[in-house]
C-alpha cells in the first residue's frame, strides 16, 4: 500500500495552497488527488479578473491565479494524481494512518495511506431553486456555473435571451459574460431584498450593461415545450411569498440559476467528522483540524468564501497544521476548548471552536452576518458578557464575508464561551 | 456631486465625486479609488476578459484579457475582434494574442498556457 505523510483531496485553490504550505513546512511525501484532468479547480472557468488583489497585490483572472499556485507546486516534489476520484476516507484509530480509497481509469481502485489528510473538495451549486420553481420542464435552464463552463471552457453559447434567478456572484459575472457574447440579459431576479453578490459585481456586471436587478422578486412560472419560451416574475412580500397581481412576463430562451453554493461534504460525513448545520461544512478548530485528529479541511468545503485570496490563506493554515501534526505536534484529546458562539446578527463562525492553548499569536475568525446594516460594531464578548474587543464596520451585508483577528492572549484568558455579535449604531451616532 | 461604488477591489467603497470641483473624490479608502472615481465620470475604462478559439490543444478555448483597461465604449468592438481570432496550440501563458488592440495601447494576452492535445 502506498503511504504518504499527507494526502490532499482536491487540486483547486484550497488543495494547492495546503499542499504547497505543507511542503514548505518540511513534509516530503505529499499527494494531491484531483478528479478533473488538470489542477486549478473552478478557477479554470472563472476567466474574469478580480482575483489576487489581497494575495498578489494585482488583479488576476481565475486561470492566472491558479497558474501562480500550479507553478509554485511545480517547484516542490508534491505528487499529483489527476482524473482520480476519492470514494472514501477511513480514519485511523488512535493516531494510526488514515486510509484513502480512490479510483481512476488509469490505475483502477487504489487504497492509499496517509498520516494526515486535508479535505479540499470545494462546493457545488445549489439546484433546489430549480425544483421549487413552478411551471414546465423545458431545456434551457442551467446553473450559472454550468453555463460558465459551457461558454468559457467548451465554447458553447447556452442561450440568446436570458433571465437570471439569484444575484450570487457567479450569476452576476455570467450576466456580463453572456451580454458581451451577444446575448440579451433581460433581468436578474433576487428573492431577498438585498443582493447575495459583491457590490462591485452589481456595478460592473449589471449596471454597466443596463441590466435590471429586481430585488424581492422571484420566478413564479416557466413556460416552454422543448425549450424555455417565457418566464413569469413576481414580487414577493416580507414573507417571501409571491404577491398576486405583480406578475411580469419575459420572453426568453434561457434561465440561469445563481441560488447559492453547498460545500461538497459526502466524504467528510462518511468519515464521521462532526458537521456544522449552518455552514454545511465540518466543524473545525483554529488550525482547520476537524473533529477527527489528523484530518483537516479548508476552502469552500468548510464554508463558502467570496474571495479566493481568503481560501488560499485559510488553506495554508490547514497545510501548516497538517505538517505540524505529521511532525508530532498533536493537540491532546483533553486540550481545553473554547466555543465561538453566534450572537445577534451573526449566522456562523469559522472556526467554531478554539483550543486556546494551541492558538498562536492571533486567531483568524471568518463569519457572515444575517442582515444588511449601516455603521456597526462587531462585538466580541466573553461568557459573562464582558467586552473583549470590538471592530468597526461602515456597513455589513450577508453577501460579504467578514473576518477578524482575535489576539491569542485574549482568547487564552477569556472566561467561558466567546460570543460574536453585531451591534448596530443607533441613529447614526458614533460609538 | 455624483455617488459611485468603487469597483477597484471587493471592498466596494461608496465614493462621492464632485464634478464641479475638479472631480474631487471622497469616500475612498485608497489612492486607486480616487483615481477610479475621477476616471469613471470622464472616460470610464474596463479590463476585458473573454476567450478565443484555439486549435490543436487540450482545450478548444483560450482565456484572454486586455493587458490594461480599455475604454468602456470599445468593449463590444473588442469582443467582435476576439471572436474572429483563432490561435494554434501550444500557447504560452502571457503570450500576446493581439498587439495594440483597436489602437488602445492594450494587448490581448493569454491567461493560461494550452498544451498541444
Amino acid at each position: 500500500m502506498a503511504t504518504y505523510e499527507l494526502i490532499v483531496v482536491g487540486g483547486g485553490p484550497a488543495g494547492l495552497a495546503a499542499a504547497c504550505q505543507a511542503w514548505e513546512k518540511g513534509l516530503r511525501h505529499i499527494l494531491i488527488l484531483e478528479r478533473d484532468s488538470e489542477l486549478g479547480g473552478i478557477l479554470n472557468q472563472c476567466i474574469h479578473s478580480g482575483f489576487g488583489l489581497q494575495r498578489f497585490r494585482e488583479e488576476l483572472t481565475g486561470p492566472e491565479y491558479a497558474g501562480r499556485f500550479i507553478e509554485m507546486l511545480g517547484d516542490t516534489g508534491v505528487e499529483t494524481r489527476l482524473d482520480t476520484m476519492v470514494l472514501q476516507i477511513v480514519p485511523g484509530k488512535d493516531g494510526a494512518p488514515h486510509q484513502v480509497h480512490a479510483v481512476s481509469a488509469k490505475e483502477g481502485y487504489q487504497v492509499l495511506e496517509a498520516q494526515a489528510v486535508v479535505l479540499a473538495m470545494g462546493c457545488r451549486e445549489r439546484t433546489r431553486g430549480a425544483i421549487s420553481i413552478p411551471g414546465e420542464r423545458p431545456s434551457g435552464i442551467f446553473t450559472a456555473g454550468a453555463a460558465q463552463r459551457y461558454l468559457n471552457i467548451e465554447g458553447y453559447m447556452v442561450g440568446r435571451r436570458v433571465v437570471i434567478l439569484g444575484s450570487g456572484d457567479i450569476g452576476l459575472i455570467m450576466a456580463r459574460r453572456m451580454t458581451l457574447e451577444g446575448a440579451k440579459v433581460l433581468a436578474c431576479v433576487e428573492l431577498m431584498p438585498y443582493s447575495g453578490g459583491l457590490m462591485r459585481n452589481i456595478v460592473q456586471c449589471l449596471q454597466d450593461f443596463d441590466i435590471p436587478l429586481y430585488l424581492s422578486h422571484t420566478i413564479t412560472d416557466i413556460k416552454g415545450h422543448d425549450r424555455v419560451e417565457q418566464v413569469t416574475v413576481s414580487e414577493v412580500g416580507p414573507d417571501r411569498r409571491p404577491i398576486p397581481g405583480t406578475e411580469m412576463v419575459f420572453d426568453c430562451d434561457t434561465v440561469l440559476l445563481s441560488v447559492g453554493l453547498i460545500p461538497e461534504n459526502e466524504l467528510t460525513r462518511a468519515a464521521g467528522a462532526d458537521m456544522d448545520r449552518r455552514t454545511s461544512g465540518a466543524r473545525v478548530y483554529e488550525n482547520m483540524e476537524t473533529s477527527i485528529p489528523g484530518i483537516f479541511a479548508c476552502g469552500n468545503v468548510v464554508h463558502v468564501h467570496d474571495l479566493v485570496d481568503y481560501v488560499s490563506a485559510e488553506s495554508e493554515r490547514a497545510g501548516a497544521a497538517a505538517a505540524a501534526y505529521v511532525q508530532g505536534k498533536r493537540a491532546e484529546a483533553t486540550a481545553r476548548t473554547l466555543e465561538l458562539k453566534n450572537g445577534d446578527g451573526v449566522s456562523y463562525t469559522v472556526p467554531q471552536t478554539v483550543r486556546p492553548d494551541e492558538a498562536g499569536k492571533t486567531v483568524e475568525v471568518f463569519f457572515r452576518v444575517n442582515r444588511v446594516t449601516g455603521p456597526a460594531a462587531i462585538a466580541v464578548r466573553d461568557g459573562e458578557g464582558n467586552s473583549l474587543t470590538g471592530f468597526r464596520r461602515a456597513h455589513l451585508a450577508p453577501g460579504e464575508m467578514e473576518h477578524i483577528l482575535l489576539p491569542g492572549n485574549l482568547v487564552r484568558s477569556a472566561k467561558g464561551p466567546v460570543t460574536i455579535s453585531i451591534e448596530e449604531d443607533k441613529g447614526g451616532s458614533a460609538r | 456631486m455624483k455617488e459611485l461604488v468603487c469597483i477597484v477591489c471587493p471592498r466596494g467603497c461608496r465614493l462621492q465625486v464632485d464634478e464641479e470641483n475638479g472631480y474631487a473624490v471622497t469616500g475612498n479608502s485608497c489612492p486607486r479609488g480616487a483615481e477610479y472615481g475621477k476616471n469613471e465620470l470622464q472616460h470610464p475604462t474596463r479590463v476585458l476578459t473573454t476567450t478565443v478559439r484555439v486549435t490543436g490543444g487540450v482545450h478548444s478555448r483560450l482565456p484572454v484579457k486586455t493587458s490594461t483597461a480599455i475604454p468602456k465604449a470599445l468593449l463590444f468592438e473588442a469582443m467582435e475582434m476576439a471572436n474572429a481570432i483563432c490561435v494554434a496550440a501550444p500557447v504560452q501563458p502571457g503570450q500576446v494574442i493581439v498587439e495594440n488592440l483597436l489602437g488602445t495601447g492594450a494587448d490581448l494576452i493569454a491567461g493560461r498556457g494550452i498544451a498541444k492535445g
